[in-house]
């Protein structure tokens, strides 16, 4: 099959080829049956605009997914694509972001807290509510022994330093926002997020 | 990024060292490509490496790695040497003209105030001079011996082309034709970008090797202007949000710092971070310091925060260790100091350096907490996975918990890129079986805490008991009442200085401009202030127009601060308020309005005259840039050339026979790790780690698709060193620090030649770091086996960019 194509719509193919195998969404189809294929793919689907949750450029993505909003029913996600009002992204995505959907559904998503005994090999599944219960159990208890008021010389520092934190910088502003309150009032320092590495 | 992804493609010459972003940042890179197709721009790559970025460049060299420093300082000489700089910009916008204090000095390879004992600078000397009105000294003629100008032209006088040949292995024909088409950009109308990633911040002199580019910038003219700038182009989607939030050691929200110990009072703390102007009549905006931090703490602790108590300044924790940064707090964990850890979406067996130390603090402590989408390395550093992860369970008492989380599809909030965008986002579907997001995860886990402490008392429990925590389901708070908290709200009417109310109590603020430090405002991060308003949620708007053709889209999303989208953009105007040329015109003073109006929210006092005389660098005490960093830097005021702590090379070639300056004299490094530190006889090849364009970091392994495109570990090495030690495409070899190893496949390549450093031949070896033993991928080993455990002498990043290793068929 002989493909002309111009450098612009390459470039264009780089970004968007990689998450689809038919040539007809990649562009090499007539219009009108990319057109035909997009519309019955995504017919019914709801539209959630989000950004891709890989690198700093913030690509603006739509993530499709199917549920008719009934009581048992729960969405599921089964198309992402580039946002083409997107003024930095225009629609394009990288070979990362054209695999976010593998990434929604892979087979290393957790779904349930468990524990890992001291000296264990295994997994244990409990519930969130033991989970939580025994980790507060364990910072208590922790920050009770450790906190310090006053230093040796003397000085108020109200601190906690035996009990430290990682935060994540591919989470949200508001988990970012209420980690920092919660983490700086229970008086932790050891305190970092992927910005220092 | 001082500017942002569509501004590239205004510059006029992009210089792309440090990163690589055709492949890490791919779909940014595109207006790197719009600027070379349109704006008849030119691309130059320095990299060790031939990249994909290489690979469309007009212009490249290869350089070696951890010798940025050199070449930049060379370039700094040239352009004064030859006088090829933005003079009126330099002279009015920098601190060219400024004098410095008799006690300044650089000798040996050390700047004044040096104890070797610590390994610190004491920094009194590194300071500008003061006349009698109180104000700092100058001349404008930029001849005094002492002014900063004469300072700098003296400090890299040293930084010849010969000298920077030797030690960054660029043959001296290439350094002069690039330095020359660099010094084109300092006429008034023509801009260069600079282009930089981890591949400069990951060194032991990381920080400074970004100085150096905002000095070369300066000179140029560079800063404030379209297509200018020097852009962090930055790693995950909301890095630059978490660092906007103070999420690090010693930070708060909106870059305001936590006291050290010393700071026993609240008013010497604020007013040592309340920068009073030193040139007269600048606008200092940190002079407002205290107005930020009390609208934090009235976030945070409400009525229990007054001005009697100091608005609770005992409640947060002080600082007793200069910095309880990753490398520290692993140092003290690997001793036994820690006895808890929580890693929320972070996997630190796979991204800290000398995994082996990493493994041995994991394993002393009594409880880990990973909270998390993926099944990551962190979360099962117990158990055995062969020669991939070869530990003892049964040897390995920490308790560990896992608790999984909601990914970006399963929930609403905003994400910061690196052009500061605060993008709002909203969640598609509900999260795999009972997972859960962090927002509820933290804020089910602090009621708990704040139980125990009303049931059973406990140890300062002031501030757990008075957290404002007013959220409508107080375990489960919405990402809307966060994000409108920390914009914040009036607490009172607040009055104008007629006694009109502006603002009645209970509305969401529009402007930091609005906070007071009188406890009538909350704010939990000031610089966020204008992203919630009366009008909603400003980050989640969608306006994607241009009006003025420059690529700045106001009205799309809102980006930090106050919706400004290029820092410095008074910068862009002359010293009369007029562009610097017609096809640069951005932001520009009108007289018939009696502001300054243009493509972008002035970075600037809107009504401020330019014959009132305010210097577009607001958040300094001068007003203008600093080409000399006085107190910002713990390692000097002018950055200078150290090799990286493990280096093919072994000296300075800058200080030759100078031990002490070999390496950054004044980066922290621990006695056990610096025994870990090879020598160039054992370790003879210099390594570099880098990211794929099909992966990210170690998420992607865990996607099909990826895994099918990049689905094994391999490691790649120039052709001469594969004839060296015998190896063929596709073998397999073992990567060797002293202290760890790697077994990969080995890609032969053009893209790496050996380099003439000094009186050696250097080669590179490029190692992809996506492998792990978790996921779909196949398995593959951490290399953070290979990496040093050693930072950056002002940030402590880890210098995963420059060590050494030997590599041998395996």
């Amino acid at each position: 099959m002989a493909i002309n194509v111009t450098r612009r719509q390459f470039f264009k193919l780089g970004g968007a080829g990689l998450a689809t195998s038919s040539l007809a969404v990649m562009g090499f189809a007539p219009e009108p049956a990319e057109a035909s294929i997009r519309q019955f793919k995504l017919t019914h689907a709801k539209e959630t605009r989000n950004t891709c949750t890989y690198c700093s450029v913030g690509c603006g993505i739509l993530i499709y997914s199917k549920g008719d909003g009934a009581k048992n029913v729960e969405q599921n996600v089964f198309h992402i694509e580039g946002d083409p009002d997107h003024p930095v992204s225009r629609g394009s995505l990288c070979p990362k972001g054209a695999g976010l959907l593998d990434f929604v559904h892979s087979d290393g998503r957790l779904a349930y807290p468990q524990v890992r005994e001291a000296g264990s090999d295994e997994w244990k599944r409990i519930s969130w509510d033991e989970a939580l219960g025994r980790i507060a159990r364990h910072m208590k208890d922790d920050r009770d022994a450790n906190f310090v008021q006053r230093n040796a010389q003397g000085q108020t520092v109200n601190h906690w330093t035996t009990t430290g934190f990682l935060a994540a910088s591919g989470s949200s502003n508001e988990a970012g926002y209420i980690t920092h309150k919660v983490v700086r009032t229970l008086g932790m320092v050891a305190f970092d997020n992927q910005a220092r590495v | 990024m001082t500017n942002h992804w569509v501004d590239i493609r205004n510059a006029n010459l992009i210089l792309s060292m440090g990163g690589n972003s055709a492949e890490a940042h791919p779909v940014g890179f595109r207006w790197v490509t719009e600027a070379i197709e349109h704006n008849k721009a030119e691309l130059i790559t320095i990299d060790p490496r031939f990249t994909r970025t290489s690979a469309v460049a007009q212009d490249r060299a290869f350089i070696r790695t951890g010798s940025d420093i050199a070449f930049l300082g060379g370039l700094i000489s040239y352009l004064i040497e030859t006088d090829q700089i933005q003079r009126e910009y330099v002279l009015n916008y920098t601190d060219a003209a400024l004098i410095v204090r008799d006690g300044y000095g650089f000798e040996e390879g050390l700047f004044s105030g040096y104890d070797e004992a610590t390994r610190s600078y004491d920094k009194q000397s590194w300071m500008y001079e003061k006349g009698d009105d109180g104000f700092v000294r100058r001349d404008d003629s930029l001849s005094d011996p002492r002014c900063v100008y004469q300072l700098l032209r003296g400090h890299y006088a040293r930084y010849t082309p010969d000298m920077v040949s030797s030690i960054s292995g660029i043959p001296v024909a290439d350094i002069q034709r690039i330095w020359k088409k660099i010094a084109a950009m300092a006429v008034p109308d023509k801009t260069m970008t600079i282009l930089y990633a981890l591949g400069w911040t990951q060194h032991s002199i990381g920080s400074q090797i970004i100085r150096a580019a905002a000095m070369v910038q300066l000179l140029l003219g560079n800063m404030g202007m379209p297509g200018g700038g020097v852009n962090a182009l930055r790693g995950h989607s909301n890095i630059q949000g978490l660092t906007d939030l103070g999420l690090l050691s010693q930070l708060l929200p909106g870059y305001m710092t936590l006291a050290n110990a010393k700071e026993q009072g609240y008013r010497a703390y604020i007013d040592k971070r309340t920068k009073q102007p030193t040139v007269a009549g600048q606008v200092s905006y940190w002079k407002n310091y205290e107005k930020f931090h009390v609208s934090l703490m009235k976030a945070w602790y409400g009525q229990a925060a007054t001005a009697d108590n100091d608005w609770c300044f005992d409640w947060l924790p002080k600082l007793e260790r200069p910095l309880y940064d990753i490398l520290d707090t692993f140092e003290r964990m690997s001793k036994g100091e820690l006895t808890g850890y929580f890693c929320q979406g972070f996997n630190p067996l796979a991204s800290f350096p000398d995994r082996a130390k990493i493994t041995r603090a994991l394993s002393s402590l009594k409880y880990l907490v990973v909270m998390d989408p993926l099944n990551t390395e962190t979360s099962e550093f117990w158990k055995s996975y062969g020669e991939y992860n070869d530990v003892d369970p049964s040897q390995i008492d920490t308790e560990v918990f896992r608790l999984p989380t909601c990914c970006f599809a399963e929930d609403d909030g905003s994400i910061v890129n690196s052009a500061r965008w605060l993008q709002w986002h909203w969640a598609a579907a509900p999260p795999p079986g009972e997972s859960r997001p962090d927002t509820r995860i933290m804020g089910e886990l602090f009621l708990r805490l704040k139980q125990l402490y009303q049931t059973e008392g406990g140890v300062f429990p002031e501030p757990i008991l008075n957290l404002t925590w007013d959220y409508k389901i107080p375990h489960e708070p919405k990402s809307e009442e966060l994000a409108r908290e920390f914009n914040g709200y009036a607490l009172e009417d607040l009055t104008d200085a007629q006694g009109q109310v502006v603002r009645r109590a209970g509305e969401q603020l529009s402007g930091f401009g609005e906070l007071t430090a009188d406890g009538k405002t909350t704010a939990g991060c000031w610089i966020f202030t204008g992203c919630w308003t009366e009008a909603g949620n400003q980050m989640a708007r969608r306006d994607n127009a241009d009006p003025y053709g420059t690529g700045n889209t106001l009205g799309w999303a809102w980006a930090w601060p106050a919706n400004r989208r290029v820092l410095y953009n008074r910068a862009s105007a002359d010293v009369q308020g007029r562009p610097w040329g017609a096809n640069k015109a951005f932001v520009w003073w009108s007289a018939a309005q009696g502001r300054w109006i243009g493509a972008d929210v002035p970075d600037f006092p809107p009504t401020s005259a330019p014959s009132e005389g305010q210097m577009p660098f607001i958040m300094q005490p001068e007003g203008v840039g600093h080409l000399f960093a006085g107190q910002s830097m713990v390692d000097g005021p002018f950055p200078e050339h150290y090799e990286p702590f493990e280096s093919p090379v072994p000296q300075n070639l800058l200080h030759p026979g100078k031990p002490k300056v070999r390496n950054n004299p004044a980066a922290r490094i621990f006695d056990e790790d610096r025994a870990a530190l090879g020598t160039p006889e054992e370790y003879p090849h210099a390594a570099t780690t880098y990211r794929l364009t099909e992966h990210f970091h170690y998420w992607t392994k865990h996607a099909r698709l990826n895994a099918i495109v990049q689905p094994q570990q391999f490691v790649e090495i120039g052709e001469k060193l594969a004839e060296e030690i015998g190896v063929a495409a596709g073998d397999w070899v073992k990567v060797s620090s002293k202290r760890g190893f790697i077994k990969a496949v080995a890609v032969v390549t053009k893209r790496l030649k050996p380099m003439t450093v000094g009186d050696r031949q250097v080669h590179h070896v490029g190692i992809p770091l996506h492998w792990g033993f978790t996921g779909v991928a196949k398995k593959g080993y951490l290399v953070n086996a290979l990496t040093p455990f050693v930072g950056d002498a002002n940030t402590q990043t880890p210098e995963y960019k420059s060590f050494t290793v030997r590599v041998e068929k395996a």
